[in-house]
């Protein structure tokens, strides 16, 4: 294997890690805008959004990189996979639009406080439904003619992309619940756990219907998971995943304030490696794989460098960040 | 009528460029500002300045919390409608944005996190240091978002093969010929930008008579600021016009609408550039001004719009006019400023009713000269996305269709009118208030709105009483 060819595995790792922490970072905020609609009172709504006030916008930055990650490590897979999901991706940016104000104008503009809650509320759950779209029709594949998309624009609306959508609101809504169980107490908290009890039903469900789902609709896939020896390699994803289940379940119900969020950060983890065990090394699913979509050795290189001094100093301040933040926001609240 | 899928998506990217450029104007401006303001209350403890720091970090969370959500949107129309054109251009460009993200969004968005909510959870010197790696976070982005576009319009550095740029040499492309002039020129226009309105903002605090001693301070800092600033932004103008002269020469022909190649060439003040017939109607011109100003020199060769082809040429009368706004916006900030500066050795500066209205009028003058002159360079670019090099037309995602592009941008562009009035409503709002201390009214500042402070009524006390 060539020193090339080596870049592109570390930039693909890249690519899935940033991937990953825009989901688990921004997933629990959209979450807990989704749930904001829920809020009885606006104490409640008020509360709910100080959870995430000061956290919000770095966590949305990790989308920025995943997208111009995308676009520097695998420009053929941005160039054909971003048009094919222009609608979905579009709506995802203007909910955000909505949403991320709301955050400054609810308290500045008090007559259209309900619009803007109401945006807030609405712009995670859109943001939320199109990003699962994204992710299900993804999945699906799209129809490539040499380096370009060579569908329509509605071709990203499936049954099935329809589907991981509803899925991924379920598991913004987890992991938005959790979060909230850890940063706040007494009622709002009881609340938060009856919440996500009711995302955790919705998140298991779904993980069943797209592990049935896939390998029926795709053969590449069930040959994947189903062929020997790899079901003996892989058999430890499913039995993990379940035992997960089972752990979060319970600390949903007894007491405990951290382990339900450590408890959904395992289940997107492991739904996250079940998703890349079953693409991996396709980048333009069942076209390109990772290494023809890859740019230029060089350009992979120029960037590396600065990579991996910034990204560790990146996720050292972010830390820092959540450190300063710790702690319940009801309990603070005089922190000014 | 047929909807063409390149031209809607020209409208779009125009549409959500233009409203986005107008919050980096102001906010990269007004990073810096906050970051001097936070610095006089941390070495002098004068509590003014701590005030007028408060004040204008409300505004500029308002603001940059636009810049964000309108930030966003740019790298993916680089996807949705310019696939062709990213796909072409990624392995030069897309490090360069990556490096944007990387060293610039994070260290914004985390630090103004800090410097909003952080106020009584991190120690003083903490807070400054916040200000300042917000500061310093828009002036990196300033830099790489400037470099990728610069090297669009002065490419170099690079290799061209089967139709994609691959790089060649990474100094080149980064410091490529226009990026330190037009770097240079943009953030100065930025700066003056926050400046002007700041001034307006004072104006209208001294007029109005309640927080005039913090207007008062807003305004002489600032006035001094603006004094070196405005005519250091018309040298650098100066500086990049030569520099497009060198390496863009039909963009400058297009910007003085000289149709014909000529030494000695007039400099044509107004004009209506007639396309059709290349030639201008109407035409109000100064011997020799041209040449003198272009080459400085009167024997000068200014090349004209006929060395290239119809087809290779920007729309001319857009670039010409777009340009006079430009240059019209900052003789009206020279005079604003010179004339505040002579106010203020007669010690009439805050006195003087007509000088504060005219700042208050002044105030939007930095994002008309920001867009006119982003105009200027981005539709003096044209018929290209990589000068001389790639077609915007062949930039296009191909599988758009019109009705595709046509429900995007009817989205973008209600998104955009429901926004922007409500944040500059918003940002009015606050400034009506003005820099009152931030206890009595400060979501921002105390890290908790107050709502939930009321709404908690017992532990009200508590939480005041631990400030």
């Amino acid at each position: 294997m060539s020193f090339a060819l080596d870049l592109t595995f570390v930039w693909a790792a890249i690519l899935a890690l940033a991937v990953l922490f825009y989901v688990l970072l921004d997933g629990f905020d959209l979450g807990v805008g989704m749930l904001f609609g829920l809020a009885p009172d606006t104490p409640t709504r008020n509360l709910l959004m100080n959870a995430i006030a000061p956290v919000w916008d770095g966590n949305e930055t990790w989308l920025v990189l995943g997208g111009i990650g995308l676009l520097a490590a695998f420009p053929l897979a941005f160039a054909i996979v971003i048009p094919a999901v222009q609608f979905p991706i579009a709506l995802m940016l203007l909910a955000l639009v909505f949403r991320g104000v709301a955050f400054e104008f609810r308290y500045r503009d008090r007559e259209r406080k309900s619009f803007w809650d109401f945006g807030f509320c609405y712009g995670s759950l859109m943001a939320t439904f199109a990003q699962g779209v994204v992710l299900g029709a993804y999945i699906q594949g799209f129809k490539v003619d040499g380096r370009r998309f060579a569908g329509t624009s509605l071709d990203c609306f499936t049954p099935f992309s329809m589907m991981t959508g509803a899925a991924l609101v379920f598991g913004y809504g987890l992991l938005g619940a959790c979060w909230l169980i850890l940063k706040t107490e007494g009622e709002v908290q009881r609340q938060a756990r009856r919440q996500a009890r009711w995302c955790m039903v919705g998140v298991l469900g779904a993980i069943a219907i797209v592990s049935v789902w896939t390998p029926l609709a795709d053969a590449d896939i069930a040959r994947r998971w189903f062929t020997w020896p790899n079901v003996a390699f892989f058999a430890p994803v499913p039995a993990v995943t379940a035992a997960i289940a089972v752990w979060q379940w319970r600390s949903l119900n007894d007491g405990s304030e951290a382990a339900p969020f450590l408890g959904t950060l395992g289940l997107f983890l492991m739904s996250y490696l079940g998703i890349a065990i079953s693409l991996f090394p396709m980048v333009v699913p069942h076209r390109y794989d990772l290494w023809q979509a890859a740019s230029s050795p060089s350009t992979q290189a120029f960037l590396l460098i600065g990579t991996v001094v910034l990204l560790p100093i990146i996720l050292i301040y972010t830390a820092w960040s959540y450190w300063v933040f710790r702690g319940k926001v009801r309990g603070d609240l005089g922190y000014h | 009528m047929t909807l063409d899928p390149l031209l809607l998506s020209r409208l779009q990217f125009a549409w959500v460029i233009a409203w986005h450029i107008l919050l980096p104007a102001f906010t990269v401006g007004l990073a810096s500002y906050i970051a001097l303001l936070e610095g006089l209350h941390f070495f002098t403890k004068q509590e003014i300045y701590f005030r007028i720091a408060g004040f204008w970090t409300r505004i500029f969370a308002v603001s940059f919390a636009m810049g964000v959500v309108s930030g966003i949107i740019m790298p993916f129309q680089f996807g949705t409608n310019w696939s062709r054109y990213a796909d072409a251009t990624a392995n030069v460009l897309s490090p360069l944005l990556a490096y944007e993200g990387m060293m610039a969004f994070f260290l914004e968005a985390t630090f103004l996190g800090v410097l909003l909510f952080g106020r009584g959870r991190v120690p003083r010197w903490m807070h400054l240091f916040a200000a300042m790696m917000v500061a310093l976070g828009t002036l990196f982005s300033s830099f790489w978002i400037l470099a990728a576009n610069s090297w669009m319009q002065t490419p170099a550095g690079f290799a061209v093969v089967r139709g994609r740029f691959f790089p060649t040499d990474w100094a080149a492309i980064v410091f490529n010929p226009s990026a330190p002039y037009r770097l240079a020129h943009t953030v100065v226009g930025f700066y003056v930008t926050s400046g002007l309105v700041v001034l307006g903002v004072a104006a209208f605090l001294i007029r109005r008579r309640t927080h005039a001693a913090e207007g008062k301070a807003m305004l002489s800092t600032t006035l001094w600021l603006l004094l070196g600033l405005v005519p250091l932004q018309m040298v650098l103008g100066d500086m990049h016009g030569l520099n497009t002269r060198r390496y863009q020469p039909i963009k400058l022909a297009a910007i003085e609408a000289r149709w014909t190649t000529m030494a000695r060439a007039p400099l044509t003040l107004f004009a209506i550039p007639d396309e059709t017939h290349q030639t201008n109607r109407a035409a109000i011109d100064v011997p020799l001004l041209g040449s003198l100003l272009l080459t400085h020199g009167p024997n000068g060769v200014v090349e004209g719009l006929e060395a290239a082809p119809r087809a290779d040429r920007p729309p001319v009368a857009i670039v010409f006019f777009a340009f006079r706004i430009m240059v019209g916006a900052g003789v009206l900030m020279l005079v604003v400023v010179l004339w505040g500066n002579l106010l203020r050795r007669r010690g009439r500066v805050y006195e003087s009713r007509l000088f504060l209205t005219a700042c208050q009028f002044a105030a939007p003058l930095g994002f008309i000269a920001v867009i006119a002159g982003w105009t200027t360079t981005e539709v003096g670019r044209q018929p290209w996305t990589v000068y001389g090099l790639l077609r915007t037309a062949q930039s296009v995602s191909p599988s758009l269709t019109g009705p595709d592009v046509a429900a995007t941008l009817a989205g973008y562009v209600l998104a955009y009118i429901v926004m922007f009035p409500a944040g500059i409503l918003v940002m009015a709002r606050i400034v009506r208030r003005g820099p009152v201390s931030q206890d009595a009214d400060s979501p921002v500042q105390a890290g908790l709105p107050g709502e939930p402070i009321l709404a908690l009524g017992g532990r009200r006390g508590e939480a005041e009483g631990g400030s």
